[in-house]
């Protein structure tokens, strides 16, 4: 953290005067109101400087506004303006059925598309007290952990870029791509995914599919190894990252930060391990933790999550168990394509499906998972119908930034770029 | 009643209005007036749910409470969860804030101020967070329809 400037204004001295001076406190008043006035003309004279920091900015990860005090080049203050990216995704929630609110909300956070759809099917399935079958909860598992990869791989291209790291974007860029290959093949789309159903997930692993996962995760260890050559021992990096962004770890409780960024002050808190779900807990693996909360922490975390998300791939693909890979529920699951030409009930369902959507039993519902920015977790209220009645994500993006403008104050303004970047907040997330 | 339930009416006589426990999940009903007292009485041991996830609000116009404003809390030493819930009023949405307990209410009860118009008591700065501050009317209300809202171009502004 900056020291603030030193040294005496020198209206200072004279209000320290006119008050032993004066006779009253009004007439004390009016003289420091007059030094005031006349430090307001003398050379050299300070006062803060409000600037506007983005909307549009290349390093405000998307559109955060930023109203920023500055007191030359030490933040005194800052106010973030949200909400440019809202496109009031649980308010058209309510209005589609159960399973079309799939595709809406994996466009919330969009670097995590696998993690909001898992939330959200979670949730449902809850409400209608479905089980999942244990190769759809693997398939789940696999993807969220290669999701958490490419997420934390954007984060560490687009944090790099905006401390002029340009070699470690295209590094990590191109490993995203293999991730995002993967991501297609599997589910038919590069981002934005729903390939989690409710009950399972929409198709088993394509034909070649587990070859081209096992070259990823062979490679992927050495990668990392190359980005870690690159910046962990890096002087322009450390210079920029040590020490900046720290805040007690109680603080960060209370203003509910979670995920690397609690993490890297020490706080074990982790879902996956906490509050198992999708069978995380046959899984054998560390939980990163840090020691001082500032931004090399979380960047060190986030390389050692990558490596223990490959520990977790390889062992759910090493493991996975036979079966299908979506409940046999004809309620709520499509029928398989096969069927639909050869039988009519299966056609009538898929009918019923498409058209009205299936009806949730009247409750409530909130389930979290560990997404890569921390807890993402889904509320959702049932009226019995087919439609949400309301839907509701916590978002970590949106909870953690309130993090940064105590972080932020006292601080040069160019640590503030680390801290949004070391926060890894998606705008897609918090203005949802 | 829970053990929970019982400890917070222990405390705080008449707090504990209702408690449902459905699909593994408790949630308790607490009287708004008392709604800080119970959150600062959770937040401290022997409860301890020293982090609250979020607060988020269901409208339902039928209800005479209409706004029903839930409390995700979790604790980091037992990992249990709890939802606190509170009816704010149909005519006069008004609850107590709880950002004095928990700091990251703050953004959360402006996004409940302004996605449904409920009003948080002693809140330190109660604005609209996602939609612009001279919106008319909150979006999620079950009345406020989709689709058809005004466009606005620049040069009307």
């Amino acid at each position: 953290m900056a020291e603030p400037r030193t040294g005496t204004p020198p209206a200072e001295t004279e209000r320290v005067i006119a008050e032993a001076e004066a006779f009253t406190p009004a007439e004390a008043l009016a003289r420091v109101r007059e030094a005031e006035v006349r430090d307001a003309d003398r050379p050299g004279h300070r006062e803060a400087m409000t600037i506007n920091l983005g909307p549009q900015h290349p390093s405000t990860h998307g559109v955060l506004r930023l109203i920023t005090q500055l007191d030359g080049e030490i933040v005194r203050e800052i106010h973030p303006v949200i909400g440019y990216l809202h496109t009031g995704i649980e308010k058209q929630c309510e209005n589609k059925t159960f399973w079309q609110a799939i595709t809406l909300v994996t466009r919330m956070d969009y670097l995590s598309p696998f993690f909001n759809i898992h939330a959200y099917t979670l949730a449902v399935e809850k409400l209608l007290d479905l089980e999942v079958p244990p190769r759809a909860q693997y398939l789940r598992v696999i993807m969220s952990e290669l999701n958490r990869i490419s997420s934390h791989l954007v984060w560490l291209g687009t944090s790099g870029l905006e401390l002029g790291a340009i070699t470690i974007f295209f590094y990590s860029y191109r490993e995203r791509e293999k991730a995002l290959d993967l991501f297609e093949m599997i589910a038919g789309e590069r981002m934005n995914s729903r390939y989690f159903q409710v009950g399972g997930c929409s198709d088993d692993m394509p034909p070649g599919f587990e070859t081209r996962l096992r070259a990823f995760l062979d490679e992927m260890p050495a990668r990392i190894d190359e980005y870690e050559d690159l910046l962990s021992k890096n002087p322009i990096w450390l210079e920029r990252t040590k020490g900046v962004g720290v805040l007690p770890a109680e603080q960060l409780i209370d203003l509910g930060v979670t995920g690397p960024a609690l993490r890297a002050a020490g706080v074990d808190l982790d879902l996956r391990k906490r509050t198992p779900y999708s069978s995380y807990e046959h899984f054998d693996f560390q939980v990163p933790l840090g020691t001082s909360g500032d931004a090399y922490d979380r960047y060190l975390l986030r390389m050692r999550e990558m490596r223990e998300s490959v520990k977790i791939v390889e062992q759910a693909l090493d493991g996975l168990p036979e079966g299908p890979h979506i409940a046999d529920d004809r309620k709520v699951v499509l029928p398989p394509r096969s069927e639909l030409a050869t039988s009519m009930e299966s056609l009538i369902h898929h009918f019923k499906l498409v058209t009205e959507g299936f009806a949730v039993p009247e409750g409530e519902a909130y389930v979290s998972v560990e997404s890569p920015r921390g807890e993402l977790g889904c509320y959702v209220v049932s009226d019995g119908g087919p439609k949400p009645y309301r839907c509701h994500m916590r978002d970590p993006s949106f909870v953690n930034l309130q993090a940064l403008r105590p972080m932020a104050k006292g601080a040069y303004l160019a640590d503030l770029i680390v801290m949004i970047g070391s926060l890894d907040g998606v705008m897609g997330g918090v203005d949802r | 009643m829970s053990e929970i339930g019982a400890l917070i009416e222990a405390a705080l006589p008449g707090a504990v209005v209702d408690e449902i426990e459905h699909r593994g999940e408790l949630t308790i009903e607490i009287e708004p007036g008392k709604l800080r007292e119970v959150a600062a009485y959770v937040k401290a041991p022997p409860l301890a749910f020293a982090l609250l996830s979020g607060v988020t609000c269901a409208d339902f116009p039928d209800e005479p409470g209409r706004f029903r404003v839930a409390y995700h809390v979790f604790s980091l030493e037992t990992a249990g969860r709890l939802r606190l819930r509170a009816w704010a009023g149909a005519l006069d949405p008004e609850l107590p804030s709880v950002a004095s307990v928990w700091a990251t209410a703050n953004w959360h009860e402006r996004e409940v101020f302004d996605m449904f118009g409920v009003r948080f008591t002693d809140h330190p700065d109660l604005t609209r967070i996602l939609m612009p501050l001279d919106w008319d009317g909150h979006p999620l209300r079950r009345d406020y329809p989709l689709g058809g809202e005004e466009v606005i171009f620049s040069d009307e502004v």
